[in-house]
């Protein structure tokens, strides 16, 4: 593996993941006193850093692991392997009343608006409880203003508010204990395309005055180009490639982040682009293929027996550009 | 029956028709309450719980005679419902009215204490498992199986072996912790569905302690279930406590219980059925009256249908 | 109205779907007043967001409205091949159904009978509408799973749902639908609940099929991009509303109405680098309570007190004259251009 040496001025980053492991143990056979199945290897060895105030997109699709990612970097699920460190720190050797220090540090901001706010408690009720845990000075109407809601929503429980307004109250919520980093997994997925940009917006803007940094969990590339500065792409719980946004959408080096780019279904009928259409079903997490675990849907013209046999290491193409991909033939891109 | 008596038995009614219509009145006004008499069963369920309950604390109002005492055993015996009798007598020339009601006291008692306990204990228990899951599940979890697997009978039987006659206080104990292993199965399962809710992850993210999580995010929302398996848990001890009662070892006798009553009564069904009718009477009612007031409550409760 | 009423297959007027809000405190106006036509061969995209009556508009058309709450209006007309769907008796309409007109929906989880094989569920609508024999059906079946594109039909017949990814079962969905070759697929988000490679197949094979079996096909959709990509004619809806009608081309290129504007402007691309989007400022309004006049008035960035006093009608809007049919948007800049420059 060849470690992008980064240049000694650069100040540490504020996230630091370092090949993060998360498998889930299956039930054994017959009742559990059978061979054990193979383990669902959810996250299978994920490394990437984002440095203070800047957003890294994770895109991937259903089982690629980019929401397992968010979760077990904020301790929310116990990671297999790996380390992350916050801040120089690392995350999984804190104790109980260090890891509660660091909720205050490192929030999340869910998909479902409808799951994410609890059915029984006012909007008061859910902003409030944090400020008390935490003895914080902040105010429900000051959290309220920031994410561009009415004080009147304070008295209202979450049945009551449309979908945008209850993403909005889930983000002060993440807002309210005042982190540095916050992950935000498919914030806007559930959402109506009008109300997703503002919802997106509003993430670009508290970003900018906060000084907050990011990792932004999409299954899509093109909500990922409003907000990201870095992109990495997941496929089958590893990063298939990394690399800042404009060169990432400008050159997939991967033939997967060229069919995700080329299946983003543009508002334009005269795109006729050369459109990829993958085939086949995304497989199983539990059996991965061989070798590189997306050679049985590539369509790379080069494909060879050695996509079958060797997986391809994550490497820099071409060296010393930060542009990172996991493709045996990288240096020959899909058009 | 004395005029006193009489009187305080219209009382009663009248009293327990008001309780209904205040909140019926308070209804009109709350959307949540609004919803719980939408149930047209619920109404009538509280009137009689209202009813039955204002009879036990006023027992002594309301009953005209001591139920432990035998005005004439020989004359008096098995006297059939009347004015002066108003649930007639039973074999010991004792009227079965005043006993009625002081057997109310014993049986709504041990009802209400019996499935606080243990609808208290199955939720804890539950939520524990469900929240904290693997070991302290199984270990819990095994505990419940083998609960549910030991007939109760068995255990109260046990339990008189060693102490002889139960007391109250014991019994309703014993009663109570005996009656916990559905509802801690039920609440289980909501709360294994109710941790993986982003809400429930939220509130771990923000530092929310687990105890706080538990009992201020998950059980909340598992109210439903824990208060349909409550009312459902009064009942059972109710009629938990009439069998015990009939085999001789619950309510010691000559105390009255709705359940001894019925054991009382059981030789003369044939020729005195007034002496087990009324009692039995009384546990379905309470029973189907529980089950009415329960599903109105989990509307009731409900936030999602309230009105946006 | 058209340029060539008769040869519509499927002519919706003035539909009116409406629902009585519990406890009857209010009625929401879900689907008012909607009309379009859908021609043989073509595909209609339906598009808005969520509340905008789009998907009520197709379960209407097989009336699949819970009643109550749900019923439709008198008044309405649901015109299929020259009958009012509307006033057919029950046996009547279900030999349409699943037969002539069929319907796929978003969830193709939900939508399968997770205890019957995938097999038995394809061959159902073949058996009931074609009087089929159960072994000729399931040669049916097998046939119609080999033309959605499932690898090796013979032992997947015999799968249950949950065997079979998103994907495969939105394709088996297809199946279903299409064995009786239906003149007319309702095909109500098909791709929502699937990722973005899976999407792109489902839609693909959509197209391949609508080619070769030659139906017509009413894809309703959130997504201007699956508009723009699969559909011959658009309608765009909002607040129960048809807004805006046009070829897709057309609409694409000069959307008239502001909140097709709007919604256009909306949708992250990946071809323009990172920037502030377009966002349509608040909600859109309960169906209980539309706005008075224009709906889209106190979200739009032109409106002037015209708008909120009078709806306007569809007006036309100009251009789009030949294939596509004519361009019709429900706004007032139609009649008063000038006013596009005074933006709020």
């Amino acid at each position: 593996m060849t470690a992008p040496p980064a240049p000694p001025p650069v100040a540490a980053p504020l996230v630091d993941v370092r090949d993060l492991v998360k498998h889930y143990a299956a039930e054994r056979r017959w009742f559990g006193l059978g061979r054990p199945r193979p383990p669902v290897r959810a996250v299978d060895g994920v490394s990437f850093t984002i440095p203070s105030g800047r957003t890294l997109g994770l895109v991937g699709e259903s089982g690629s692991g980019k929401t397992t990612v968010g979760r077990t970097m904020l301790r929310l699920q116990e990671a297999t392997g790996g380390r992350v460190l916050f801040e120089g720190r690392d995350v999984f050797a804190l104790d109980s009343r260090a890891l509660r220090a660091l909720r205050r540090r490192m929030q999340i901001v869910f998909q479902d608006p409808y799951s994410s706010l609890n059915p029984r408690m006012t909007v008061q009720e859910t902003l409030r409880e944090p400020l008390e845990i935490h003895g914080l000075a902040g105010t429900v109407a000051a959290l309220l203003d920031e994410v561009g809601l009415d004080a009147v929503f304070a008295k209202r429980y979450p049945h009551e508010l449309s979908g945008g307004q209850r993403q909005r109250v889930g983000i002060a919520r993440a807002l309210s204990v005042e982190p540095q980093f916050i992950v935000c997994d498919e914030p806007v997925s559930a959402l109506d395309v009008s109300v997703q940009a503002q919802v997106l917006n509003l993430l670009a803007d508290l970003q900018a005055r906060r000084r907050l940094t990011y990792l932004f969990i999409a299954h899509d590339l093109a909500v990922v180009r409003h907000i990201a500065d870095d992109v990495a792409v997941m496929y089958l719980g590893k990063i298939v490639e990394r690399a800042p946004a404009a060169e990432i959408y400008a050159l997939p080096r991967h033939p997967y982040t060229r069919a995700l780019l080329s299946a983003v279904p543009e508002p334009d009928p005269k795109a006729k682009k050369n459109r990829i259409v993958l085939s086949g079903d995304v497989p199983s997490p539990a059996m991965p293929p061989p070798g590189c675990p997306f050679h049985p849907r590539c369509p790379h013209p080069l494909k060879s027996a050695r996509c079958r046999t060797e997986v391809p290491p994550l490497r820099e193409v071409p060296a010393g550009s930060g542009h990172l991909a996991a493709c045996h033939y990288a240096e020959q891109p899909m058009k | 029956m004395t005029f006193g008596s009489w009187l305080a038995l219209v009382v009663a009614i009248v009293l327990s028709a008001e309780v209904v219509r205040w909140l019926r009145h308070r209804a009109l006004r709350h959307e949540r309450w609004r919803r719980f008499f939408r149930h047209p069963t619920a109404a009538w369920g509280c009137g009689i719980l209202t009813f039955l309950i204002i009879v036990a604390i006023a027992a002594p109002l309301v009953a005209p005679l001591d139920p432990i005492v035998q005005p004439d055993p020989v004359r008096l015996k098995n006297h059939a419902p009347s004015l002066t009798f108003l649930m007639g007598t039973d074999v010991f020339s004792r009227d079965v009215w005043s006993r009625f009601a002081y057997g109310a006291r014993v049986s709504l008692g041990i009802g209400a204490l019996g499935a606080l306990i243990a609808v208290s204990l199955g939720s804890c228990v539950g939520a524990v498992a469900g929240y904290y899951r693997r070991w302290v599940d199984a270990i819990l979890m095994r505990g419940v199986d083998i609960g549910l697997a030991l007939p109760r009978i068995f255990i109260v039987l046990m339990a008189v072996a060693l102490w002889d006659r139960l007391s109250f206080a014991w019994l309703t104990l014993v009663i109570g912790l005996t009656s916990w292993f559905a509802t801690s199965r039920l609440v289980r399962a909501e709360v294994l569905a109710l941790r993986e809710r982003d809400f429930v992850v939220a509130a771990r993210a923000l530092g929310v302690p687990s105890s706080r999580v538990i009992f201020g995010h998950v059980l909340p929302n598992a109210a439903a279930p824990i208060i349909v398996s409550a009312a459902l848990s009064v009942g059972n001890v109710l009629l938990l406590e009439a069998s015990l009662s009939f085999l001789g070892i619950g309510v010691a006798p000559p105390r009255p219980s709705w359940g001894n009553m019925i054991a009382d009564g059981a030789v003369t069904i044939y020729t005195a059925p007034w002496t087990t009718l009324f009692a039995g009477l009384a546990i379905s009612l309470v029973v189907m009256s529980l089950n009415a007031v329960a599903d109105g409550l989990r509307d009731a409760l409900d936030p999602r249908q309230d009105p946006a | 109205m058209t340029a060539t009423p008769a040869a519509a297959l499927l002519r919706v007027r003035d539909l009116k779907t409406y629902f009585v809000t519990e406890h009857g405190r209010g009625t929401a106006r879900a689907v008012d007043e909607v009309s379009f036509d859908l021609y043989p061969g073509e595909t209609l995209g339906i598009v808005g967001e969520s509340g905008c009556g789009k998907t009520v508009t197709s379960l209407s058309i097989l009336r699949l409205v819970p009643e109550p709450p749900g019923h439709i209006l008198p008044g309405s007309l649901i015109e299929f091949e020259g009958r009012n769907l509307l006033a057919l008796a029950p046996p009547e309409l279900r030999s349409i159904r699943g037969n002539q007109i069929a319907m796929i929906f978003q969830e193709p989880m939900t939508s399968l009978n997770p205890v019957f094989t995938v097999g038995d569920q394809i061959a159902e609508a073949a058996i009931i509408h074609q009087r089929l024999s159960r072994r000729a059906a399931r040669a049916r079946a097998i046939e119609m799973l080999k033309l959605v594109g499932i690898p090796d039909p013979e032992q997947r017949v015999d799968d249950y749902p949950h065997q079979m990814s998103g994907g495969m079962r939105q394709r088996v969905m297809i199946a279903m639908a299409l064995i009786c070759h239906p003149k007319v697929l309702i095909a109500d988000e098909p791709t929502t609940a699937l990722d973005v490679t899976i999407q792109a197949q489902i839609l693909e094979l959509l197209d391949r099929l609508q080619h070769e079996l030659g139906m017509a096909v009413l894809l309703i959709t959130h997504d201007l991009g699956v508009v723009a990509g699969h559909t011959d004619r658009v309608v765009v809806m909002y607040a129960g509303r048809v807004v805006e009608t046009a070829s897709t081309t057309e609409l694409f290129e000069h959307p008239t109405h502001p909140y097709t504007e709007g919604l256009l402007a909306a949708v992250p691309r990946v071809d323009t680098p990172r920037s502030r989007l377009h966002a349509i400022p608040g909600q859109v309004p309960a169906a209980t309570a539309w706005p008075t006049g224009c709906r889209f008035h106190p979200r739009c960035p032109y409106a002037w007190e015209k708008c909120v006093a009078q709806e306007p009608p569809l007006l036309d809007a100009g251009g789009g004259e030949g294939e596509g049919g004519r361009h019709t948007a429900r706004c007032w800049l139609v009649t008063e251009p000038e006013r596009r420059q005074a933006k709020r």
